[in-house]
């Protein structure tokens, strides 16, 4: 099956001579349609670089990225910010909605730039906030939503047009314990309904939800793992009721 | 088991078997499901012999082939008593791992950095299982506390080994 994400190659620097970071260095990366991936590594590992990158957010040095058939690295600035609105949905750490409007305006958004009707784009954001277990909240702004649901309002915004694929940066990162379990439920239920999904994080709890988990290290990918069908044995187990 | 548990759920009151059987699997959950049924029987077995625990043929209750009713002896009592009050904590085994780590660096034997690596999927593995257990499990179910419990340590672990990570990768670079 043809990756419906692909990276061949990518590199990024920053700086030059001697204080020369090579923030993504020769990164190659599949995803397949439907799957959820996990990249984790330490601060400063290239991590939120690389998704930025993936999700024409930002140019890479060197390399090939094609997203949905699309040749990312050879789309033009206009191309681009198209594929940014239509095919890709951004999940952030600082959630980034905009205060002045309310929940269900922050979620239509996207689409009314997209030149949806605005009876439409209503319609599909009142039900992405169902489905985001907020529809009581949609007149809200977002200071009068605590920090758990303001992600999954952004979640939901993320879902406005349909991505192709949803890319989360941190997503869980300025959550408290409950409000992370809101957002992994979420997570978990786009999985179950087949949107595909990137997920950089140093959260193992969301990273543990990946199908596939990857590890990045200055730049670089040097470890992979599956997650799923593992063999990590019984519950009982962990909880030391065997040995 | 620990022996003191299934005294300690015996401590509301005289109870046959598979009733401690039920409350065991509501208090645990998924965590409870590979529970072998009959180690609750050995255990009480156990406890009595030992004069913690007596039982008695309870005649015609129920059709069920199992109408031991068992109690506490006084004995038992007192051993609940003193084991709510022991303050125990199972230990984390980590400086296995630690000196695993220490040994292959000086000898030269195994890169560090692929050791804790390995560690890591590992974990994950379990997190994800555990996890998936507590995404399933209902709002305030006991079970879904003691699961909590679990993520809360493997994330501990997880977290652990990051710093692992950020030593040994400083430490093989300086080589």
């Amino acid at each position: 099956m043809t990756p419906l994400l692909s990276a061949r190659r990518v590199c990024k620097t920053y700086g030059r001579g001697e204080a020369l970071v090579r923030a993504v260095d020769e990164v190659d990366l599949d995803v397949t349609a439907g799957e959820t991936v996990a990249v984790m590594g330490p601060s400063g590992c290239g991590k939120s670089t690389l998704l930025h990158l993936l999700g024409g957010l930002d140019r890479a040095d060197s390399g090939q990225i094609t997203l949905a058939g699309k040749p990312v690295d050879r789309l033009s600035e206009r191309g681009l910010a198209r594929m940014r609105r239509d095919t890709v949905g951004f999940v952030f750490q600082a959630f980034h909605l905009m205060d002045e409007l309310t929940a269900v305006e922050n979620v239509e958004l996207p689409a009314l730039l997209a030149g949806r009707s605005p009876r439409g784009a209503r319609r599909r954001a009142l039900n992405l906030l169902d489905r985001t277990g907020l529809a009581d909240r949609a007149k809200f702004l977002p200071a009068a939503l605590s920090g758990g649901q303001r992600q999954r309002v952004a979640i939901a915004r993320a879902l406005a047009n349909e991505p192709v694929i949803v890319l989360a940066d941190e997503p869980t990162g300025n959550l408290d314990s409950a409000a992370t379990l809101e957002v992994l439920r979420l997570f978990d239920g786009l999985h179950e309904a087949g949107q595909t999904l990137v997920i950089v994080t140093h959260d193992s709890r969301i990273a543990a939800t990946a199908d596939r988990m990857i590890t990045m290290r200055d730049g670089a990918f040097v470890d992979e793992t599956r997650l799923t069908g593992g063999t990590a044995g019984s519950l009982s187990k962990l909880a030391g009721l065997e040995d | 088991m620990q022996q003191e548990v299934i005294l300690a759920m015996l401590a509301k009151e005289p109870t046959h078997g598979y009733e401690l059987r039920a409350r065991l699997r509501q208090a645990l959950g998924p965590v409870g499901e590979d529970l072998n049924a009959g180690q609750v029987y050995v255990t009480l077995t156990r406890l009595e012999k030992a004069g913690l625990v007596a039982s008695e043929t309870a005649p015609g209750v129920s059709e069920r082939p199992d109408r031991r009713v068992y109690e506490l002896t006084p004995e038992g009592q007192q051993r609940v008593t003193a084991w709510l009050a022991e303050v125990s904590w199972p230990k984390p085994d980590l400086t296995e791992f630690h000196l695993k780590l220490v040994a292959a660096f000086a000898a030269r034997l195994a890169d560090p950095v692929a050791i804790i690596d390995a560690q890591r999927r590992e974990l994950l593995r379990r997190l994800r299982d555990a996890q998936r257990a507590a995404l399933a499990e209902p709002d305030g179910s006991d079970a879904a506390l003691l699961i909590e419990g679990i993520v809360l340590r493997l994330q501990a672990d997880l977290h652990w080994l990051e710093a692992c990570e950020r030593t040994w990768t400083t430490r093989r670079r300086a080589r």
